[in-house]
């Protein structure tokens, strides 16, 4: 993993002393809220439903044990004891109080943690590959990349008042597990003739105006990557709009002028770039690379496994992925129990993981946009012990990638922006599926919620999404089927009228069950959704 | 009735105007008719509340029911953890 050298923690320890100082003045009376709200933002501190909330930057979603014992600490002594990991791979805490708040960043900065642009128009938290340096389809690690753009971004002076906030994902795999392709820029790393570059994808995005990003470069050599990302923010700096809110997105400017405009551009404005030498020299790549060399792993470690226990078959079966190294393993964590609250983990839990991180990963998790937690390298001897202790955590559930393993965003039970609660509707519609058989036989389906158009619970890219409305003052869920976040990534399309809550979750046991009465053999809910389209669906709902 | 609502300036909580200061509870909210703005430039301005608006609700037995269920929710607590709200004893239905 990376550690901060000097300057990163000194720019970070600054940060914290500035803001405990603006808190000071806040309180005293010296500043205004108008004057003082930017500067929270600016350090993830929202005023939200009930309380402050304050978003902490997992960058790219990697963690170590310290810090997720961090992570832990700060919610048993400043928080109501648990935590809510996001969508973008961080972490909320929704009973922050501000007085406490600097002392929070300091308790984090001590294990290299903060929440420096995890709000305002900047560019927020590099996600990545939960499986980023132990699955065996990566061209490369993509960690070196997204520590690169995070130091890069971090204070970018140029970029610190964008038109919009500007989310950057890379990943350096055939299959995307990032929704890479619904970020304002996305980069694939790939291999072309032996050398390594990117795929840029630029102009993706959710919220009132979901778009997925359209390709922008097909090829952008590693020496010149920066560069070429520097080229795609500039332009948009230049010419996203700041008189409309809902038009400020780089999604909307590159759909307004066009790809082809966009990038030549984009490519014009590159030369400029180029010549300042941002590119970093190879030996600082190299510094950088070499915090995520490969782990030393047992070469001699046995992929031999004893699944008598039926509970834990399944849990291999369902949340165990292959890892690049024989002997190896990589364990998903669901925080999708039946009754729980998508993406929550208490202290407790929230202490077991890391304590299992570092037992039993060398000493690392992800967080994973779909709001679950990776164990990215386990040795398959240590499965059995790990299932063991996950179980007695209540963290066994055996559901990933599976109907119940459902995103849902805080919405209305916290976020003031909401329009309808999530949550409540995510539980229904997990009790109503708990069943393990039932679960497994639908297979892979992505169900996700948000509570408004805003879509941090990713509904356009759900197989099945909701999306909670206010009709009139009360609560409504349409329903969207056929989106996908994945590298087939497509937006969802609106079913019709929508649902009060009892009868989204009917709704969905409908389209379920159409699904399971016309499937062809291997197809999964979204292929089955593609080929026949929306019309049995409509009938079945509407009919 | 008109109620007159915001959050804590230190702790964030939810506060409501009681007609002479700011209580936790929505059942301590005093009607205040045409005078919301006004209370609330003041009280901002001495930074007892923060972020105060003026919210729609109605008068019930049980003291103001607010208007909007967003209202309902913020004086209640999240229903996904009514042992995290004010009144850990009562069904979450009642913000419907
Ligand atoms: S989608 Fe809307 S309700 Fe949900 S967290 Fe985002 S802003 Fe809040």
């Amino acid at each position: 993993m990376y550690q901060y050298d000097k300057y990163d923690q000194s720019i970070v320890d600054a940060r914290v002393e500035e803001f405990r100082d603006q808190v000071k003045r806040r309180l005293a009376g010296e500043i205004t809220e108008d004057q003082f709200k930017p500067l929270r933002l600016m350090n993830g501190l929202y005023l939200q439903l009930h309380a402050y909330m304050l978003r902490v930057a997992v960058p790219y979603g990697t963690l170590s044990g310290p810090q997720m014992h961090m992570l832990a600490h700060i919610a048993r002594k400043y928080d109501r004891g648990y935590g809510h990991f996001t969508t973008r791979q961080n972490i909320q805490y929704n009973w922050i109080k501000l007085d406490e708040c600097p002392d929070i960043l300091a308790e984090l900065a001590t294990v290299e943690m903060h929440a420096i642009q995890t709000s305002g128009n900047c560019i927020r938290n590099i996600s990545s590959d939960q499986y980023a340096g132990a699955a065996a389809d990566e061209v490369a690690d993509p960690r070196p990349w997204a520590e690169l753009l995070r130091q890069w971004s971090t204070f970018h002076p140029e970029f610190t008042y964008l038109p919009r906030k500007f989310k950057i994902a890379v990943i350096a795999a055939d299959e995307d597990r990032a929704a890479m392709r619904l970020h304002d820029i996305g980069i694939q790393l790939v291999k072309k003739d032996g050398v390594l570059g990117g795929r840029i994808f630029v102009g993706g995005g959710m919220g009132r105006t979901p778009m997925i990003a359209p390709e922008i470069k097909n090829f952008v050599t590693a020496d010149d990557l920066l560069s070429y990302v520097e080229a795609c923010l500039r332009v948009y700096n230049r010419y996203g709009r700041r008189d409309n809110i809902y038009k400020a997105r780089i999604k909307i400017l590159i759909h307004e002028i066009g790809a082809d405009e966009y990038r030549r551009q984009v490519e014009e404005e590159f030369v400029a770039v180029k010549a300042l030498g941002i590119d970093p020299p190879q030996a600082e790549f190299d510094r950088i690379t070499a915090f995520f060399a490969p782990p030393a792993f047992d070469a001699g470690a046995s992929d031999a496994i004893d699944r008598t226990d039926p509970d834990f078959a399944v849990w291999l079966d369902q949340n165990v992925k292959p890892h690049k190294q024989p002997g190896y393993a990589i364990v998903n964590i669901s925080l999708k129990k039946t009754g729980d609250i998508p993406g929550d983990a208490s202290a407790d839990q929230i202490d077991v993981m890391a304590d299992l991180a570092t037992k039993y990963s060398f000493d690392e998790l992800r967080v994973t946009h779909a709001q679950n937690i990776v164990l990215p390298h386990v040795a398959v001897r240590d499965l059995p012990e790990v299932w063991r202790t996950l179980d007695a955590a209540g963290l066994a559930a055996a559901n990933l990638d599976l109907i119940t393993d459902i995103i849902a965003c805080p919405g209305l039970d916290y976020c003031s922006l909401a329009n309808a609660r999530s949550i409540p509707v995510a539980q229904k519609i997990a009790s109503r599926f708990a069943d393990q058989g039932r679960q497994r036989d639908l297979g892979e389906l992505k169900l996700k919620i948000s509570g408004c158009i805003n879509a941090c619970g990713h509904h356009h890219a759900g197989h099945i999404g909701i999306l909670g409305v206010d009709k009139k003052g009360t609560e409504n869920y349409q329903l969207l089927l056929g989106g996908s976040g994945a590298e087939d990534a497509s937006l969802g399309k609106i079913t019709g009228p929508g649902f009060d809550e009892d009868g989204i979750v009917d709704a969905v046991e409908k389209v379920t069950n159409v699904y399971l009465g016309v499937r062809a053999d291997g197809e999964r809910f979204l292929d089955t959704y593609r080929r026949v389209g929306m019309e049995p669906f409509k009938e079945a709902l509407y009919g | 009735m008109k109620l007159l609502t915001g959050n804590d300036l230190p702790s964030g909580d939810v506060i409501w105007w009681t007609g002479s200061g700011w209580s936790r509870h929505v059942e301590d909210a005093a009607d205040t008719g045409t005078d919301g703005e006004a209370i609330l430039a003041v009280e901002q301005a001495a930074r007892r509340v923060n972020g105060a608006y003026v919210i729609d609700a109605a008068a019930t037995p049980d003291g103001p029911r607010p208007a909007h269920i967003k209202e309902r929710i913020r004086a209640l607590g999240p229903t996904v953890r009514m042992d995290l709200t004010l009144k850990p004893e009562v069904s979450p239905e009642v913000v419907l």
